[in-house]
């Protein structure tokens, strides 16, 4: 089942969607263009993973991460499917990250990787921008390149683990205005889900609904106001986000 | 006397009277001993702290803060979170595992944001404050200062908040007020407010300029420099001045039976 939540005729809505279409709770039909999609879940904690493939921490670091590298977002960063993005007037390298996003479903704490997958949800699609000439040196990634109002588009729904057959096996890509810019397999991650699960678990309590991105593979290009950006995963869903201009920066 | 929101266990959230000499608190309709009395955290939105904000944090960084891997002073706030897993009420057990020895117990000034704040000015950034709290930032000593400490400040129950939230009206000069830390009920840290890099007007402002604070946010002054250190079987606390005091003690994680962990 794929769940997403919506806004439509003046309400927020759960809803489930099939083919082109999305299911109010009380059984109305509606086609997935004319609603507003939000993101499919609040979360009280946001993890991310820096570096988690190799060919993508090739492109940006000199070494592979030891141990996960990872950390935490805000939850100001959520935007739903279809959503719009900033550009800053003084990004110099902006890029998207296609990234698998696991939501819990249970509680965990001290799980071990062999029973990760029962605490496990579901999973989406979540696109992790980043403006890389706003990186500093002080617990980075800083909220200046990573908690940004609106950098997280996540959705467009959340599909039920049951119905995910192996999440260590599924194709990515990143289409930049209809051509592929972006590509791996989540096969290539360093530090696997289930580990990811038992390493946070071993020291703090996930809860229901917090989501671990679980980082993103090589072919991060700059990007544009005017590009449309797509995030797909194989299984999963295909997210979509525009970039804009900021129109009320301040002009000097 | 401190009129307060809070939120009393086992009884609806409510508007509080609080007489901290007389160890009476009135809520409801009631008048309890205050010291009977158990809060939940009073707060419902994200929880973000603030590096670097103290001018002694930068002068003990020197010339490290230009040297890799640092590369030069921020440009903008740096701030980190602490997580819902770390949030618990006044005189909840604060959970320590095997590997942790020692804390360092962070008092701090929580500031809880009452309207949605996005680019706002330094002159107009204390309107969209709407009360104040406590907050103990629970730290486990790091050196590093590189990437984001998770290991050291999102451990569960890292993050006790209130007891209770006193109005912005009531608190206009909160931020020149002494933060006191306490061990046992011994106040073994004190300082103020006054030398902050980014004073709280401009941090909301600077903060605000990429980053909406919402209503129930909770934006805190830090770890300060000199914050001490407290282990098992310490009570740890804050006390500011209108604001009481939040106490809580650290208990091996074992010894917790049927906390909040």
């Amino acid at each position: 089942m794929k769940r997403g939540r919506i806004a439509y005729a003046g309400a927020i809505h759960q809803v489930t969607a099939t083919g082109d279409k999305v299911r109010l709770p009380n059984g109305t039909l509606l086609n997935e263009d004319e609603v507003v999609w939000l993101p499919p879940v609040e979360p009280g904690t946001i993890f991310a993973l820096g570096l988690n493939y190799a060919d993508h921490a090739a492109e940006i670091a000199s070494a592979l991460p030891t141990e996960p590298m990872v950390f935490l977002k805000s939850t100001n960063t959520l935007l739903g499917h279809n959503a719009f993005t900033i550009r800053p007037d003084d990004a110099s390298m902006m890029h998207y990250e296609c990234e698998l996003a696991v939501v819990i479903g249970r509680t965990a704490r001290n799980v071990s990787q062999a029973d990760a997958y029962d605490y496990i949800g579901g999973y989406t699609v979540a696109n992790d921008y980043a403006i890389r000439n706003y990186l500093e040196g002080f617990y980075r990634p800083n909220f200046k390149i990573k908690s940004r109002d609106g950098c997280t588009p996540i959705g467009p729904w959340v599909v039920d683990a049951a119905d995910v057959a192996d999440p260590m096996q599924l194709e990515l890509r990143t289409l930049v205005n209809g051509e592929v810019t972006q590509q791996g397999n989540t096969r290539d991650m360093l530090f696997k889900v289930p580990y990811l699960i038992e390493y946070f678990s071993s020291f703090m309590t996930l809860n229901v609904g917090d989501v671990v991105l679980t980082g993103t593979p090589h072919g991060t290009i700059n990007v544009m106001p005017g590009d449309e950006v797509v995030t797909e995963i194989e299984s999963i869903g295909r997210l979509r986000n525009t970039i804009i201009r900021d129109e009320l920066a301040p002009t000097s | 006397m401190i009129n307060a929101f809070a939120r009393p266990r086992g009884a609806p959230p409510a508007e509080v009277l609080v007489d901290i000499e007389a160890d009476r608190v009135q809520f409801g309709g009631r008048s309890v001993a205050l010291s009977s009395c158990h809060w939940d955290v009073p707060v419902k939105g994200a929880v973000y702290g603030t590096l670097l904000n103290f001018r002694q944090e930068l002068d003990a960084l020197g010339d490290k803060v230009n040297q890799p891997p640092y590369g030069g002073m921020p440009s903008a706030p740096v701030m980190y979170l602490k997580t819902p897993n770390t949030f618990i009420g006044h005189g909840a057990p604060i959970p320590l595992s095997a590997d942790v020895t020692q804390v360092l117990v962070g008092a701090a000034l929580g500031v809880v944001i009452g309207r949605a704040a996005s680019r706002v000015s330094e002159q107009e950034a204390m309107q969209y404050v709407s009360g104040y709290t406590l907050v103990n930032d629970i730290t486990v000593p790091h050196d590093s200062l590189f990437r984001q400490p998770l290991h050291a400040k999102n451990r569960d129950g890292f993050c006790p908040i209130g007891p209770w939230i006193v109005p912005a009206g009531a608190l206009p000069n909160v931020a020149s007020s002494r933060i006191q830390a306490l061990i046992n009920g011994e106040v073994v840290q004190e300082f103020s407010l006054d030398d902050l890099v980014r004073p709280l007007p401009q941090l909301i402002a600077d903060l605000s300029q990429f980053f909406t604070l919402q209503p129930g946010d909770v934006l805190f002054t830090g770890l300060s420099p000199g914050a001490p250190l407290a282990g098992a079987g310490d009570i740890v606390g804050v006390a500011i001045q209108g604001l009481g005091k939040l106490e809580n003690p650290l208990v091996r994680e074992q010894d917790i039976v049927g906390g909040r962990s």
